[in-house]
């Protein structure tokens, strides 16, 4: 829809409005600040190239989607959406990623998934997690390559040498990008169980750190504290975040009890993979979920369910973007049948 | 006793910009020079004019009277000549017009000889007392302007008498004020109403950031428990928290005895009759000073007013008149809202005069109202449900009003929505929501009005056909009837000739039948379709 001017009969009230959305998109992005800080820290220059390629190439498509849909640039772009769908994307592949896959991933998030359906607030899939899934699958080998936290052999590779290997996909001397990657905690533990080896032996590994793999562990919890900054600041409720844990936390706990050796501990599903940057920052796009509060929960609900079972049944190792995908497909039900009760609905007379 | 609070759901804490005008008392107007008086200055009919262009009259004579149940008469509020009965513009967010009546003052300001005071009010019978209410005119002056005589006569038992000086609404200050200053005749006007309904008991409920008025009311009944009146002591004064829109009827029902008023019901039949602390002064004045409803309280207010504070302005003072005495700086850039930020109305005509619903004058610089809004597409954030205290879902609202579904509408509780405004500052869009639920309510008013109308005209249609149909029959009736007595008298050799033509007849009678038949089927149909267009 384009933008409305109102009309000569001005109206109630009076009072600036207490929010803008490119004010409560900057919030977005500042709580996401530590997480992207500790990400850096863990992962070098490969998660910044990763960020920036992401932001410079979502806001190349947003101008030229809105161009070709005839609509005020500059205003859309200022609304600061197409940042945080790049912000989510760079953050959700792996770091070092080739400039391609970016652009890529971009164009599926935003002229896609977002601006075909009508831009901002009409798109009914999660822009950045439908970019995700499309590169998941046409390029698998891309979206597994994950290089290893820099405390492995990575700390000599500056921003010059990132960005010889993003864009030429060359890397100084004898090094090869294998040498530089190593499996994810999720994939490693997914293998390794599967190859038989009990959970707490897995644990014991350097891969997994402290609790839920080293490195990832801290991204989460800086996405955490983000999140509840996000929650304090009201951006968001406390309903969505809350069941995703709580569902993750619940089935993994219920089968962890049920067979320790085989399957991982909440800690563990909590603070690995994406599960933080879900909960808070992409189960909760306003857009894309369900706004009631009894919507929410079940959507929280679902994400949560869903996050555990593909993690551990299905075929991917990180289940984040598949079952937020797959609950946006229910939001529109879900607020339909979860309206609350409205002022006085259901009261006795007397 | 200390009164047990609920908590308001949803709502808003404003910043509250009450000092601006709430600590310089209350300044009596002059007497301008002209006064017009619109006839319509509260909910119902408007008042039927009795008085002649030409004629002389008093204060506090009536100049128009009640017409019907809910309405209210209108009294001259100074004495004067009658200069003109006509349309002239009324306070109203675009060029309106109705029927006012124009008064040349005389400056003199002579009362009526009818008004006088009673000697002891509260020795009146409870009808008495209504009916006085009545007649002065007395109105809710908190902005809703529903008759208050017709609210004093529940049908059922009342339980609780909410006194309502909360004053929610950011800048206004005139109940405010009103209890600071003339607290005694609030509480005498309370025991005028506990006479009248006998509740089990009354609260007075002001907000939490009018401790002044809220000491001055307890005082006031110290002082009375002092002289000897016990019936101060059923008057419990509570203090609520500061948040919009606590001070709206159903929210502070809500807040004081939990209970929520069904939607499309009274207070009065969950036991709860809720009045303003304007009109509780207003009826003691009617009653202890004999003195209708002729000025009220008009808080005048915002950055550009030199003079900001409360006025009492008599009833038809002109709007500019007012800011004239109240020093607005740069008129021509003033936009002047009649009410407060949140739910007033911005005035296209200045030159309209004060009506018994102008609590506050509140006066903004021209980019501050009238500026365009350039709104963003709705993000689905769900702040505007958070904070809508009907607890409704603007946001689904809003979607159904801009594509027209009006059926949804209903379903999503329109009709419920108090336009507040809650959801319209909270939302990060910039989306005139508000704007968007009032233009689908009255669309939805002028369409049942619509079908109204068409079921009236339809049903209307249906019985003029059945009557001439009927009429049609017994013709026919009384034809063939005549007829076969003229046969018997004819020949025998024209029988045969006979039975062809009436046998012809019979047929074509029945085509008619058939025919008539087929132009009357239709409607039922058409009903039966218009219902399922409703529902559906
Ligand atoms: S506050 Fe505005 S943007 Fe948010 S859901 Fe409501 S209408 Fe949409
Ligand atoms: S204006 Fe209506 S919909 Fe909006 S918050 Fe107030 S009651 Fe709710």
């Amino acid at each position: 829809m384009p933008l409305q001017q109102s009309s000569h009969v001005v109206s109630a009230p009076f009072i600036k409005p207490q929010q803008t959305i490119s004010a409560v998109m900057r919030q977005v992005i500042y709580a996401m600040v530590p997480g992207m800080a500790v990400a850096f820290y863990f992962f070098g220059w490969g998660v910044i190239s990763n960020l920036i390629i992401a932001c410079a190439s979502a806001l190349a498509w947003e101008s030229l989607a809105l161009f070709l849909r005839k609509r005020p640039i500059k205003n859309y772009l200022a609304d600061g959406s197409a940042v945080v769908t790049a912000i989510l994307l760079g953050l959700a592949l792996p770091p070092m990623a080739p400039w391609w896959l970016l652009l890529v991933g971009t164009f599926f998030a935003i002229v896609v998934a977002k601006q075909l359906y009508g831009g901002l607030g009409y798109n009914a899939l999660n822009p950045a997690m439908a970019g995700y899934a499309v590169l998941l699958i046409s390029f698998p080998r891309e979206m597994s390559a994950w290089v290893a936290p820099v405390t492995l052999p990575m700390a000599d590779i500056g921003f010059i040498q990132t960005l010889h290997w993003v864009f030429l996909h060359q890397l100084p001397g004898a090094i090869t990008f294998d040498a530089l990657t190593s499996a994810t905690p999720l994939d490693y533990m997914r293998t390794e169980i599967g190859r038989g080896v009990s959970f707490n032996e897995v644990r014991l590994s350097a891969t997994v750190g402290v609790i839920a793999g080293k490195g990832i562990e801290w991204i989460n919890l800086a996405i955490l504290l983000g999140g509840i900054w996000l929650w304090y600041k009201k951006l968001i409720t406390w309903h969505i975040p809350a069941m995703v844990l709580t569902s993750i936390a619940v089935l993994s706990g219920a089968f962890y009890l049920y067979a320790p050796e085989r399957f991982a501990d909440p800690v563990f599903h909590c603070f690995s993979g994406a599960t933080m940057l879900c909960a808070f920052f992409i189960a909760t796009d306003p857009v894309t979920a369900s706004t009631t509060p009894m919507g929410k929960i079940i959507y929280g609900l679902g994400v949560g369910c869903l996050i555990y079972i593909i993690r551990t049944w299905g075929g991917y190792p990180d289940a984040v973007a598949f079952a937020v995908l797959l609950m946006n497909f229910t939001a529109p039900l879900l607020d339909q049948y979860t309206v609350p009760r409205i002022y006085g609905a259901g009261q006795r007379k007397g | 006793m200390v009164q047990k609070l609920w908590k308001l759901q949803g709502g808003l804490k404003l910043p509250g910009f009450k000092t601006l005008s709430n600590s310089a008392g209350i300044k009596a107007l002059p007497i301008p020079p002209q006064l017009i008086i619109p006839l319509k200055q509260h909910i119902g009919e408007p008042a039927k004019p009795i008085v002649s262009v030409g004629e002389r009259v008093y204060k506090g004579q009536v100049i128009a009277e009640s017409n019907g149940y809910i309405s209210a008469p209108v009294h001259a509020p100074s004495s004067g000549v009658i200069a003109a009965i006509d349309a002239y513009p009324i306070a109203h967010a675009s060029h309106i017009k109705e029927t006012s009546i124009v008064i040349h003052t005389d400056g003199k300001d002579d009362w009526h000889p009818s008004v006088q005071a009673v000697p002891k009010p509260l020795s009146l019978s409870a009808e008495d007392i209504r009916q006085r209410i009545r007649d002065a005119g007395v109105v809710g002056l908190g902005g809703a302007v529903f008759p208050s005589a017709v609210k004093l006569k529940p049908t059922r038992e009342i339980e609780t008498l909410i006194i309502n000086g909360v004053e929610c609404e950011p800048y206004i200050t005139c109940d405010d004020v009103l209890m600071r200053c003339h607290a005694d005749a609030v509480i005498r006007g309370i025991l005028l109403l506990g006479k009248i309904i006998k509740p089990h008991k009354i609260v007075v409920a002001i907000e939490d950031n009018k401790p002044e008025a809220f000491q001055s009311v307890i005082n006031a009944i110290s002082k009375f428990k002092e002289a000897g009146i016990t019936a101060v002591a059923t008057i419990d004064v509570t203090q609520v928290p500061t948040k919009f829109p606590a001070g709206g009827e159903k929210q502070l029902i809500k807040v004081l005895t939990g209970k929520e008023v069904p939607s499309g019901s009274l207070p009065y039949e969950l036991g709860v009759v809720c009045l303003n602390v304007g009109t509780t002064a207003a009826i003691h004045d009617a009653l202890y000073h004999g003195q209708p409803l002729v000025s009220r309280i008009v808080t005048v207010t915002g950055e550009g007013v030199s003079r900001p504070g409360n006025y009492r302005v008599l009833l038809g003072t002109p709007i500019d008149t007012v800011l004239d005495y109240a020093d607005v700086a740069n008129r021509t850039e003033a936009e002047v809202i009649m009410g407060g930020p949140m739910m007033g109305i911005a005035l296209a005509d200045q030159a309209a005069p004060i009506i018994k619903a102008a609590n506050c004058l509140l006066i903004k610089k021209t980019e501050q109202v009238r500026q365009p809004v350039a709104s963003m597409p709705c993000i689905r954030c769900g702040q505007c449900a958070s904070v809508c205290p009907m607890k409704l879902l603007p946001q689904q609202l809003y979607w159904h009003a801009s594509s027209k579904a009006f059926d949804k509408l209903a379903t999503y509780h329109l009709d419920d929505c108090i336009d507040c405004g809650c959801c319209q500052v909270v939302c990060p869009a910039k989306i005139p929501l508000v704007q968007y639920f009032r233009f689908a309510k009255s669309e939805l008013k002028a369409r049942e009005r619509e079908r109204k109308k068409a079921d009236l005209s339809r049903l209307r249609n249906e019985t003029r056909q059945l009557r001439l149909e009927k009429i049609k029959r017994e013709q026919e009736e009384r034809k063939a009837r005549r007829k076969a007595a003229r046969k018997k008298t004819t020949s025998r050799d024209n029988e045969t000739e006979q039975a062809m033509q009436s046998s012809l007849k019979e047929v074509s009678s029945e085509g008619k039948a058939v025919e008539s038949q087929m132009s009357t089927k239709p409607s039922p149909g058409e009903t039966s379709n218009q219902q399922k267009t409703m529902v559906r």
